[in-house]
């Protein structure tokens, strides 16, 4: 029998590699019995399609201002590096 | 090639190009560095972009290489030991340990989040993201962001950061179950 802390180790990798067929077996059958885990199992899931929408759909990263300091330093370094005519 | 367009950049993406330098290296001078770099590369490199990407997909796409580089100079890095992130890690262990009762059960109930749909355009759900995503230790944060946010291949992840599989898979299920504490701690579900 898994404990939960080893079915969440499970159910984080399987988004990042092919369980073999036992432990999906013995994921499946914890799944199956534990609601704590089912729903970690679905909470994964939304994060990862969250973040994954969210950084495509420019929510993430919320937006935020270049200090006016920092972007006088990156304009005085363009400058220094122009080498054109 | 002209220093013009670059300023122009800098005007019109400076900001953009900023807080996502920022979401990904979590200090101001690092991301400050990084969209320098971004807008030099992005000049020397001016007669391949072809125009089929907006102006900003391109800078972003320059600026991810950036990060990578950062990346992989930190986890070279990380390899001495460092007590600050050392001492980051063993408190994220700790938290880990704290979410499973002796015998390895959950310690408290998960809650249910309902549907992604409801969240993506609450600006408070995304603000809270990038808290717990500060949370994380340098370490869990670099490989999270790499696998859930950029979808990049497991293989490719260790072998650009140097770390074997397992490792990434320990640290990944750190990651996670750190981002849905601070979640569920934050008021989800």
């Amino acid at each position: 029998m898994l404990t939960c802390k080893e079915a969440s180790q499970l159910v984080s990798e399987q988004h990042d590699r092919n369980l073999g067929r036992r432990e999906r077996i013995a994921l499946r059958i914890h799944l199956w019995m534990c609601r704590n885990c089912r729903r970690f199992e679905r909470q994964l899931s939304f994060l990862r399609n969250t973040l994954r929408r969210g950084v495509q759909e420019g929510q993430l990263p919320l937006d935020k201002t270049l200090p006016p300091d920092s972007k006088a330093r990156i304009r005085e370094h363009l400058h220094k590096h122009d080498h054109t005519d | 090639m002209s220093i013009a367009e670059a300023e122009s950049w800098l005007d019109e993406y400076g900001n953009a190009l900023y807080s996502f330098a920022l979401l990904h290296l979590r200090d101001k001078h690092l991301a400050e560095d990084a969209v320098q770099e971004t807008l030099l590369a992005a000049l020397q490199a001016r007669e391949r972009y072809d125009g089929k990407a907006s102006v900003r997909t391109w800078l972003i796409g320059i600026l991810k290489h950036k990060i990578i580089d950062e990346f992989r100079r930190q986890s070279r890095q990380a390899t001495t030991p460092d007590t600050e992130e050392a001492a980051w890690e063993d408190a994220e262990m700790t938290r880990v340990d704290q979410d499973f009762i002796a015998n390895g059960h959950w310690q408290h109930a998960l809650a249910e989040w309902g549907n992604p749909e409801n969240s993506m355009h609450d600006t408070q759900f995304w603000a809270m993201i990038e808290r717990c995503l500060d949370g994380l230790s340098p370490r869990a944060a670099r490989l999270f962001v790499l696998r859930d946010i950029w979808e990049m291949e497991t293989e490719t992840v260790c072998s650009e950061l140097a770390i074997s599989a397992s490792n990434l898979w320990t640290m990944l299920h750190r990651a996670r179950l750190g981002m849905r504490r601070c979640l569920e701690q934050n008021g989800m579900g």
